[in-house]
């Protein structure tokens, strides 16, 4: 069987290549890590500067607190940044102690990240936002730095040629502590989407097609390389939706090679480097993209031209088909662990083997989240509700990946645009994609969610999640069902 | 971090493919309680009823592996998520090693910094011990780091692999920040010669608090 449109699961999709890489010719990830080691810690391990350590409010006060309690100190706090962002409310008015994880929470990281000398964006501070919005949109991630973060969407990052990947509370001490982290280096794997996206088709269904071909646990020990035309042809915000994902294929870090269009996306930003700095540090970004012979330990090719609009059917990001496909039947499963897994994804999101996916009734719409919450995203979804109104029975959140991006909307006039089609336009968070600020999906009700995760009761307890684009979370508002976005699309 | 040598008891198979840890535990019961008082949470979707009475067909719930210190899965267990909260899930509910195909990559790192052993074998090996596991519940199975091995009841054992770095942290006890104690030099040392050599990364004003 073949699981939504495009290339079908296939041996020859992956390109062995030859053992080895040579001196010279290296590739954009072996670049900056090999940038970054301090000291060989022996059998394959080694020491890696971090050159940016971001903090946000679930774990950043705890692991702050935790250091203190193991006579620990911060040592390079103007290399750190703390933001909240999971635990806060995303409602109009909101405030640090809006709800009553963050009033636990927010007060407290504030005071420990301010008292260790770590810069603090607070909740209705112009910078704050979800921390992998902002990281990029305030120029403190750069090309070929090195970037952790308690949370396994730091892979967004990766987009500007960083090597970006989250990481568990122990590991936070430790760089914390040491600005520093043990790693083994994984294995390399490059993904060439060739060709053109088609019209209605979006960098949130090339990453979802991807998984849905390679597996969740396709990328399992490599760093992803995005590379091949249809990449180099998105702009930043459509490369930083890829990379969000590279952790849904089991891969921890993603990354795209530095370009012309990193380069303007960068220039000008609050931390990036200016004047002559600027000029050294382009110099140096210039050498970082994949030398023309290097050599990958795993290579996949998409024709991206074949990619059609996505939508998850069960509760892992590989349980994902084109929307003018059926729900498959688990007899149809490669082996005992996927019909298992299937036949428990099936009973839990309410779907019947066989049946179309385009038509399934939908009751609540969530447009957000560092996968789909940046300007470029609700400027789709804004022409999509644009003079529609939310179907009757359903209910529909925006919330802006940042307080930047929310001006910037509201700048543009989208905010009325949402509001006037039925939609609620909120404050920025990362509110129901992660539900740990007590903003859930009700239990048993079917969402359409521009996040990155469907996992069993991620939005909710029994809240059935649909992962999808913006254009296509716009669409099935308007429409109460899941529907293919390019029949509401001018053409 | 209790060291890990060798532990033996039931083994519950828990066979699904990409069990990510969303579902080990959920993320506010991280913020509500501390990290040794999860049992009641751990796996919570799929022990509990809604309801609140316990799911029976759940294999935990099942009387053998109620508190089985091994779990067998199925590949990319502890996928998703960052969150080390479900390392101390399991080890809330006493499970101490965990053997499966693959692993999600950030979880495998929190299990070494927990005293947690995640073993890879191949999913074929794993079927094997969970056919045993079904059919004799409370047949020891033992887990032996220092030898490498996995032993099943009344069988031969099975040698597995290990990175040396990580096996050695295990067996002393000794998370990432006890390995990393002996490099303060060189951390000074890079970071001296990286702020000449890159210093976009160091640009003070723009990263220092005002």
């Amino acid at each position: 069987m073949t699981l939504g449109c495009g290339v079908p699961r296939s041996a020859a999709l992956f390109k062995k290549a030859d053992q080895g890489n040579s001196d010279v010719q290296r590739t954009l990830f072996d670049k900056v890590w090999d940038s970054h080691v301090v000291a060989e810690m022996g059998d394959g391990y080694q020491l890696l500067h971090v050159d940016r350590n971001l903090l946000h409010d679930l774990s950043g006060g705890k692991a702050l607190a935790d250091l203190e309690a193991r006579g620990l100190s911060v040592r390079s706090p103007s290399l750190n940044v703390a933001v909240p962002d999971h635990a806060i409310s995303s409602a109009p008015g909101r405030h640090a102690t809006s709800t009553d994880i963050s009033a636990r929470l927010a007060p407290i990281f504030r005071q420990r990240a301010e008292a260790a000398g770590i810069r603090y964006f607070d909740v209705n501070d112009p910078e704050q936002g979800i921390v992998h919005v902002i990281g990029p949109e305030l120029g403190l991630t750069l090309p070929g730095l090195m970037i952790t973060c308690g949370d396994s969407h730091t892979s967004t990052q990766g987009a500007v040629g960083a090597i970006a990947f989250g990481i568990g509370s122990t590991e936070l001490l430790h760089v914390l502590a040491t600005q520093t982290i043990v790693q083994a280096k994984p294995k390399r794997m490059r993904v060439r989407f060739d060709g053109a996206l088609g019209a209605g088709v979006t960098p949130k269904d090339m990453i979802l097609h991807l998984i849905g071909q390679i597996g969740a646990a396709g990328g399992d020990g490599h760093a992803l390389e995005y590379a091949g035309p249809a990449i180099e042809a998105l702009d930043i915000e459509g490369r930083l939706t890829i990379c969000n994902m590279s952790i849904e294929c089991g891969a921890k870090m993603g990354m795209i090679a530095p370009d012309d269009t990193t380069f303007s996306y960068l220039a000008g930003r609050p931390f990036a480097p200016k004047g002559v700095i600027w000029d050294r540090a382009i110099a140096t970004w210039r050498g970082l993209p994949t030398d023309e012979e290097a050599i990958f330990d795993t290579e996949i090719v998409v024709d991206t031209g074949l990619i059609a609009p996505q939508i998850t059917w069960g509760t892992s990001p590989e349980h994902v088909a084109g929307v003018v496909d059926r729900v498959p039947d688990p007899a149809d499963a490669a082996d005992t662990a996927q019909k298992t897994a299937w036949e428990a994804a099936l009973d839990y999101i309410g779907l019947t083997p066989g049946a179309p996916l385009e038509g399934t009734a939908v009751d609540h719409v969530f447009i957000g989240s560092c996968t789909n919450s940046r300007i470029s995203d609700l400027r789709h979804a804004a022409k999509i509700a644009d003079g529609r109104k939310v179907a009757d029975g359903v209910s529909a959140w925006v919330v802006p990946g940042s307080q930047s991006v929310k001006r910037q909307a509201e700048a543009e006039g989208l905010d009325r645009v949402f509001e006037a089609a039925g939609f609620q336009w909120r404050e920025p968070g990362c509110s129901q994609c992660v539900a740990a600020n007590g903003e859930v999906v009700a239990p048993g009700k079917r969402a359409i969610s521009t996040t990155n995760r469907n996992f069993v009761g991620r939005q909710g307890p029994q809240a059935r999640t649909h992962l999808a684009s913006p254009t296509m979370a716009a669409a099935a508002a308007v429409t109460g069902c899941i529907t293919d976005v390019r029949k509401l699309m001018d053409t | 971090m209790q060291p890990f040598i060798s532990i033996s008891g039931p083994a519950a198979p828990l066979m699904a493919a990409n069990v990510d840890t969303d579902v080990i535990i959920r993320i506010e019961r991280l913020s509500d309680f501390g990290r040794d008082q999860l049992a009641p949470y751990a796996f919570e979707a799929w022990r509990f009823r809604p309801d609140g009475a316990e799911q029976p067909d759940f294999v935990l719930n099942q009387d053998a592996f109620r508190s089985a210190p091994i779990l067998l899965a199925g590949r990319n267990f502890g996928c998703g998520s960052s969150r080390e909260g479900a390392v101390w899930a399991l080890n809330c509910i006493g499970v101490r090693a965990v053997i499966a195909p693959s692993f999600g990559g950030i979880f495998r790192n929190n299990c070494y910094q927990n005293g947690t052993l995640p073993v890879v074998l191949p999913e074929e090996v794993i079927d094997g011990f969970a056919a045993i596991a079904r059919t004799q519940p409370e047949a020891p199975f033992t887990v032996d780091l220092d030898r490498q091995v996995v032993v099943p009841p009344n069988g031969k054992p099975v040698p597995f692999e290990i990175d040396a770095l990580r096996r050695r942290g295990l067996m002393a006890g000794q998370d990432d920040l006890g390995l990393t104690a002996q490099y303060a030099e060189q951390i000074s040392d890079f970071q001296k010669r990286d702020q000449v050599d890159r210093p976009w990364v160091w640009i003070d004003e723009g990263l220092q608090k005002n």
